[in-house]
């Protein structure tokens, strides 16, 4: 417990004792709000998964494209 | 929708390459700082340390999750690819999120918020686990890069339509992933010794933080002409390994269309842009060459045969390097040839998968043999003429001249540094200091150049030989890639503008109590 405690007190007192950061974390949660937020879920489904739902289906899926694209 | 793709995919690659080689270098030049800190015990060098600790962190956390952007293009814009390569590209960066992101992520919390918390030698240790777990993620991503330019350790799967990993260990230690590692990450060890350089050559201009900047000047110094060597040693191995298995990007690299024995390194040329594969027209408006090096760097001997354009379109020459395909040992194929076999290799998975529904299982077994026997050709199938496999000869060549000169040029810089702080007179060679300072943006130049020469050499292939970007692309329309393309440059041009002010302003502030105003 005490080490529990020991980690908890060095993010904490890390993270509140930081002058640099500021910024810096608003600079960090902008950009991750836009790309897991904004482009992930809007921009970016993953093809074969949206499409699909087993393996065999996505392979059969891609195996045909490999076949007709020649 | 392919060249959008591909402009995205080289877009973000090349944003994200600003961030990481700051990050691989400068993790080890502040561990060797922390170090000289903690055996001396002189205070002066811990205020170095925390000072070029806060630069790394800033890089550090404008950069971290941009490379996330390159594993969303898989699955959405390169979805062919992402399950054709199956396990083989997943595993790497599997193991790259596991141990190698948790160990960083974990002793960079210790690295930064630790000073007073724990003991010397544990922070220490933090340090160089934070700069080893860095350099580890960019293991992993390495491998995946080099087993696209060397498919090896596989075996195709006609049922799952994937490529199946058949010897970790050949992926992982193959010498297209050993020098791509090595040369990778000593490039990034360099540009972060020019970076330090380079802002205290700033400092030692504004007569700020003397003692701290010429300190700060003798780690990187000697830091960066060690790995500046060993950066031109790497350069040679990759250069070696892309004569065995890319003689194509080789050959544009040195603007070589007619192939020669004891062949001569380009030093310095300017190629004719009207020059195409096939006609007779000189490659070279100018050229000033060493006799017979291209020889002895891409094949080990004065005397081999290096390939030209021409020649790997026309085949028909006995290769140097017997590592080649079985049936190519005593003469290479033609592309037009090549083209053949990969058609042939495509219509036994047609085949094979007809004859496999249709329960047919000696048709089936007979067509996974024809599979087999052709599949080195794979890629050559969707390949409309044999010129197809011809990069960008122009941007390969000048990209790969530029990153030469610039790596040759950064030895010198750091043994002319040396030199003057050796005599102790750094501070009054005010043009070293300008150059220093400016010559920051150059690191940079080169490394992006050197990436240039990697993933634009190698066209058409995704993934050499077997599966070029034409069959690699998904099935979608090309506005939402267009659009994200649009995005992604507004995003990554305001991380780079925040991180360049931000690091200014700490720059500007300049280490806290540290070094003599």
């Amino acid at each position: 417990m005490n080490l529990f405690k020991r980690i908890w007190d060095l993010y904490y007192d890390g993270f509140r004792a930081m002058t640099v950061g500021k910024k810096l974390w608003v600079v960090i949660l902008i950009k991750l709000f836009i790309i897991f937020f904004v482009l992930k879920l809007f921009f970016f489904p993953n093809f074969l998964n949206s499409r699909f739902q087993s393996d065999s289906e996505k392979g059969d899926y891609v195996r045909e494209q490999l076949i007709i694209r020649e | 929708m392919v060249d959008w793709s591909r402009a995205q995919f080289a877009l973000t690659a090349i944003y994200h390459w600003l961030f990481v080689p700051l990050t691989l270098g400068l993790s080890f030049i502040v561990a060797i700082m922390e170090t000289v800190y903690v055996r001396t015990g002189n205070p002066e060098w811990k205020k170095i340390t925390k000072f070029w600790m806060i630069l790394f962190g800033i890089n550090f956390a404008i950069g971290v999750a941009t490379g996330i952007i390159l594993e969303f293009q898989f699955g959405t814009n390169w979805s062919n690819y992402s399950w054709f390569v199956g396990d083989i590209f997943g595993a790497p960066l599997a193991i790259e999120g596991i141990m190698a992101f948790f160990l960083e992520s974990t002793f960079i919390a210790v690295m930064f918020f630790g000073w007073n918390k724990v003991s010397k030698g544990f922070h220490l240790a933090s340090s160089w686990l934070t700069a080893i777990g860095a350099n580890l993620s960019a293991l992993w991503i390495l491998v995946a890069n080099a087993w696209m330019q060397d498919p090896t350790g596989m075996w195709f799967n006609p049922d799952t339509a994937r490529n199946e990993m058949i010897n970790f260990w050949d992926i992982l230690f193959s010498p297209m992933a050993v020098n791509k590692f090595l040369h990778t990450i000593s490039n990034g060890y360099v540009i972060a010794s020019l970076f330090v350089i380079g802002i205290s050559a700033w400092f030692l201009l504004n007569r700020r933080h003397q003692l701290t900047a010429k300190r700060s000047i003798l780690v990187a110094a000697i830091f960066g002409i060690i790995t500046s060597v060993f950066l031109a040693f790497t350069g040679d191995g990759s250069a070696y390994t892309v004569a065995q298995k890319q003689p194509m990007k080789l050959a544009a690299m040195e603007g070589l269309y007619k192939g020669q024995t004891g062949a001569g390194l380009v030093a310095f040329g300017i190629l004719n842009p009207s020059k195409k594969p096939g006609d007779s027209e000189d490659p070279y408006l100018m050229k000033i060459e060493v006799p017979g090096l291209l020889s002895i760097l891409g094949y080990r001997n004065v005397k081999a045969f290096v390939p030209g354009v021409d020649d790997i379109i026309n085949g028909g020459y006995k290769p140097w390097f017997q590592e080649i395909h079985e049936e190519e040992k005593e003469m290479t194929y033609s592309v037009a040839q090549k083209i053949e076999k990969g058609k042939l290799a495509i219509s036994a998975l047609r085949d094979y998968k007809t004859a496999s529904k249709a329960g047919d299982t000696i048709l089936a077994k007979f067509s996974k043999q024809r599979l087999e026997e052709n599949f080195a050709w794979f890629g050559y199938g969707y390949l409309s003429k044999p010129e197809s496999v011809v990069p960008n000869v122009q941007l390969t060549f000048y990209s790969f001249h530029l990153m030469v000169m610039l790596g040759v040029y950064f030895i010198l810089l750091f043994i002319v540094v040396l030199y003057y702080l050796n005599r102790g007179t750094i501070e009054k060679q005010r043009w070293l200091l300008w150059i220093a300072l400016w010559t920051i943006p150059l690191g940079y130049m080169a490394s992006q150049a050197g990436w240039v020469v990697s993933e634009v050499g190698r066209q058409p292939w995704v993934i050499q030989d077997l599966l070029p970007t034409i069959a690699a692309v998904s099935m979608i329309g090309s506005a939402s890639v267009k659009t994200t393309f649009w995005i992604f440059a507004a995003l990554f041009t305001v991380l780079l503008i925040a991180e360049v002010m931000i690091m200014v302003r700490q720059i500007k502030i300049g280490p806290k109590d540290g070094g003599q105003k």
